[in-house]
């Protein structure tokens, strides 16, 4: 049975055996590769998209279960926070290997969204399930702020 | 470069490594095509038709076909002037496409944005490709600069002869040759007249001064992030090709385990699944880079794949090393440190001062197995056409993938071609080919082209591992607290005993990462090493063995100025001792010295003290701390470079511990980039924190008991440091590595602080484990 997703705006029929997680709807049926694989369970970030303006672990997620939603995917950011942290990310070259980083991001731009000006603490607790093994921490953390104080 | 060692015989010293010639000046290396310039030298080739991926209406680079021999294609100038480079080294985010970009756009002398990159293909006409031993500027800045000197000579001297002037009347700016009399054409126009020359010879090209440089020691922005943050990057797993299929391998548990028996229905009734088959199980003796057999679930998509692996019925004979439990074993090492083991490293007679010491302080350290875990886990594509295969993988030795593809499919090296995507993370476990191999042995069965998906489990449970390890210390002090012998016993299995059989001990090579190069002013020091088998496969991670030796040289130090009632700082400096360049070849040491000679690069103590001195006083060395909180210390020459490292913690009454600075110093010569290389600090010291408080993977009956990431624990946003500061020591000496020295001293430095702050000395990493609270009463 096709499920019918809104992903970046643009609705798409799918035809993935029931319970696949949304990370391999994307990742395999629609070849939208930016969202990554990095544990499956939930453990590591790597597959943080927005679903109703919410960071999830598409990993975990059915697909079938986001019918309906708004899923938005690194590939289709387009919000205000999402440019200045894009661009913050660039100015001090946040990424190392890159791998990552679109969850990275996805998470900072659902933190700044609802948190103009994060403390330690709050960018500790927003950002923790993103693991980094390259451990790009320190500028991440410095991006984060460097936005914040942008937007 | 480990790789390179691994497969020689270590009980000979590794000759200084030849450097390959750059040019052969023959006009077969530069070819004209569309009006455009390519040049070829010893790094470089390619054999595959390019096309460039920039929209049409930009001018074509050069065709690459025509040549199939010799020193194919790195660099090309379009008619508009753009500049394609093809990287032989693989991007793991060392950043290293934006390095390579920076030392040849600079003597090239072009505009930063004219730049494109491209990624090389696995050959050996481009040298050494094996991104590894941190070695990409190291061993190759020399190379990359005389590429684009002598681009840029052709192009003068091609401007020189349309005018009719003399070349030396002739000077570049940007891309645009230009002569006293004002007249000027760009590079663009020239290049075509260019290629008609031959590439000048090595005398005559003219590199530019130091004080010239427009992009090396800048701080060029990556050519990658960009990318990166929209999603962009092509990392091998993202590989799609047309009518791909997705493969999961379940393998045995293991090493050496082998398939006794299954049942293919149950995976097969998973929709998606369209094949379940049984791979070749390893030849020889040695694993080396082999596929470790097992059976193979091939399907539509990935998570039908890893489906049908959990229905799979499987079972299996579990071999050789079903007897490997690392509980044992760590008992097994620590026995072995504590006898006698083969002298590798001998000055003076340590036996005999330890004897008659006014104090004698000894010491055990173990370290245990760790895991490389790049986030993007192993993951490779093939495709073969008759008896040729085509592989996609995110390999940091695309030669070496070339070679066990072929060796294990049996056809000819040429038959194969390696294209390397980006890396998500690297840290050694992308130097070993057996995913890629496993890729081309399933789409050959396939007759179709097939990805092959490494899940985090696969990774963690087959990995080829960091050696676990145990090392003994002993010390003698004179009644001034002077350290007059040093004696240092390591066992560990060897990276060896994965390409060979039957061995079991350490190898010089390992040693002297961290043990016999460990610069000890005593007059009596010896190292030796005891016996260890491996029972899993053993590779290398980011750093090496310098990881468990200088966590025991590192501790020890601070141990001994403890013991001598002495600031730490200060004492470690003292056990040092004087200004010089030290050879442990004199000491009957085997001493590589990571490929180089000594003469050109030396292990100069000066240089290890004034990065001890320069980390201290940006921590406000010996300054009152609060309550609680506590700082150490430690210096390591690893790669080439130096690095001091000083870490504060603070540790709660219930022992939870936040680290609130970090401060590096690093001398690493010349540095070409100097904010990638202060991000490699960053990272490779936080890489090594992370090691000591967290990594530990343990086997039980021979089988790996973590299984992702809650048990293999690494570090995370809200564990990493507050605050880090890198400096980088000016210096005109020749470039060290940057990759990996950031490891080591992180490890000793903080358990120097956890000390420090609690009085309790920790001598086992990891420090934490799974706990968050140190164990303050138990054993360290
Ligand atoms: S892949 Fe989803 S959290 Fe790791
Ligand atoms: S940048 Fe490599 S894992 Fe984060």
């Amino acid at each position: 049975m096709a499920v019918l997703l809104k992903i970046n705006g643009k609705s798409q029929a799918v035809d993935a055996a029931e319970g696949t997680p949304l990370l391999w709807v994307l990742r395999d049926h629609l070849g939208m590769t930016g969202t990554k694989f990095g544990c499956g369970i939930a453990q590591c970030g790597a597959c943080t998209v927005h679903v109703d303006g919410q960071p999830i672990r598409s990993c975990i997620t059915a697909h079938e279960d986001v019918e309906g939603t708004d899923i938005v995917t690194i590939e289709g950011l387009s919000s205000r926070q999402a440019a200045v942290i894009q661009a913050a990310w660039e100015a001090i070259d946040v990424p190392q290997c890159g791998y990552c980083q679109s969850g990275q991001i996805m998470s900072a731009v659902n933190l700044l969204a609802n948190n103009a000006n994060p403390s330690d603490g709050d960018i500790d607790d927003a950002m923790s399930g993103n693991i980094c093994r390259c451990a790009s921490y320190m500028r991440i953390r410095q991006a984060i702020k460097d936005a914040a104080k942008k937007l | 470069m480990f790789l390179d060692l691994a497969n020689k015989n270590l009980t000979q010293a590794a000759k200084p490594k030849h450097i390959p010639i750059l040019f052969k000046p023959t006009r077969r290396h530069v070819l004209g095509g569309l009006g455009g310039l390519t040049i070829g030298l010893s790094l470089a080739a390619c054999q595959s038709k390019t096309k460039s991926e920039s929209p049409k209406a930009l001018a074509e680079f050069p065709d690459n076909s025509g040549l199939e021999e010799g020193p194919g294609l790195f660099i090309s100038i379009a008619e508009d002037g753009r500049i394609q480079i093809r990287s032989p080294r693989s991007e793991m985010g060392q950043h290293a496409l934006t390095s390579v970009a920076q030392m040849i756009a600079d003597e090239l002398d072009v505009e930063w944005d004219m730049v494109e990159l491209a990624q090389a293909i696995g050959h050996p006409k481009y040298g050494d490709q094996n991104t590894d031993g941190s070695t990409t500027v190291r061993n190759n800045m020399i190379h990359f600069r005389r590429a684009g000197a002598s681009m840029r000579h052709m192009l003068e001297q091609a401007a020189a002869n349309e005018w009719g002037v003399d070349k030396s009347e002739c000077s570049s700016e940007l891309g645009v040759i230009r002569h006293g009399s004002g007249k000027k054409i760009s590079y663009g126009e020239i290049a075509k007249a260019a290629a008609a020359l031959d590439i000048p010879s090595e005398e005559d090209v003219v590199i530019k001064d130091r004080k010239d440089w427009r992009y090396i020691g800048q701080s060029m922005p990556s050519v990658t992030v960009p990318k990166i943050v929209r999603g962009e990057g092509i990392f091998g797993i993202d590989v799609r090709l047309p009518n791909m299929l997705n493969a999961v391998i379940a393998r045995p548990p293991t090493v050496w385990g082998k398939v006794k028996s299954f049942n293919p229905d149950d995976a097969l009734a998973i929709a998606g699944v369209v094949k379940v088959l049984e791979l070749p199980a390893p030849q020889g003796d040695a694993i080396g880079f082999q596929q470790v057999g097992g059976i193979a679930i091939v399907a539509k998509d990935t998570w039908a794949a890893i489906q049908g692996r959990e229905a799979l019925q499987v079972e299996w004979d579990a071999g050789p090393n079903e007897t490997y439990n690392s509980d044992e074993y760590a008992a097994a090492l620590t026995e072995a440190v504590n006898k006698p083991g083969d002298v590798k490293l001998r000055r003076g007679d340590v036996s005999s001062q330890l004897a008659q010491a006014s104090k004698m302080v000894s010491a055990d350290y173990y370290a245990a197995h760790l895991s490389q875990s790049p986030m993007e886990p192993p993951a490779a594509t093939a495709k073969w056409d008759g008896d040729k295969v085509e592989c996609w993988a995110c390999t940091q030795a695309p030669q070496a993938a070339r070679r066990t593809v072929a060796q294990v499919c049996g056809v000819p090296e040429e038959n194969v071609t390696i294209n390397v995507t980006w890396l998500g993370g690297g840290f050694g476990r992308k130097s070993k080919a057996d995913f890629v191999v496993e890729a081309a042995l399933i789409a050959r069965e396939m007759g179709q082209a097939v990805k092959v998906t490494w899940t985090r489990e696969d990774d963690l449970k087959h990995g080829y591992f960091h050696a676990v390890s145990a090392q003994h210390m002993e010390a003698a002090l004179d009644e001034n607290g002077q350290t007059t012998a040093w004696l240092h016993r390591s066992a560990f299995p060897s990276i060896n005993s994965t390409f060979a059989a039957g061995v079991d001990q350490g190898s010089e090579f390992e040693l002297s990462l961290g043990a016999t190069d460990a610069p000890v002013a005593a007059p009596n020091m010896q190292v030796e090493i005891g016996k260890a088998e491996a029972h899993l496969r053993i590779g290398w991670l980011r750093s090496v063995a310098n990881v468990y030796h200088h966590f025991a040289v590192g501790s020890f130090a601070d141990e001994l100025a403890h013991a001598a009632g002495r600031d730490s700082k200060d004492y470690l400096i003292e056990l040092i001792g004087s200004d010089r360049n030290w050879d442990p070849t004199t000491d009957g040491a085997i001493y590589p010295n990571y490929g180089r000679s000594l003469e050109e690069y030396p292990i100069d103590t000066a240089r290890l003290k004034a990065v001890i001195e320069k980390a201290a006083e940006m921590a406000g060395w010996g300054r009152d701390l609060p309550q609680g909180r506590g700082m150490g210390i430690s210096a390591h020459r690893s790669f080439l470079s130096y690095v001091a490292t000083c870490v504060e913690v603070d540790v709660d009454d219930e022992g939870r511990i936040t680290i609130p600075n970090v401060w590096v110093a690093l001398d690493a010569g010349t540095v070409v980039n100097p904010r990638h290389t202060k991000a490699q600090m960053e990272g490779g010291t936080l890489f090594g924190i992370s090691n000591a408080l967290y990594g530990e993977i343990t086997a039980k009956d021979g089988v790996v008991q973590q299984t992702n990431f809650p048990d293999w624990r690494v570090m995370r946003m809200r564990e990493a440091p507050r605050a880090m500061e890198v400096h980088i020591m000016e210096s005109d000496a020749p470039p060290g590595g940057v990759g990996e020295p950031g490891t080591p001293p992180a490890a000793p430095a903080i358990a120097n602080a956890i000390f420090a702050a609690t009085g309790k000395r920790f001598r086992r990493m990891p420090i934490l484990g799974q706990s968050d609270h140190l164990n303050l009463t138990g054993e360290g």
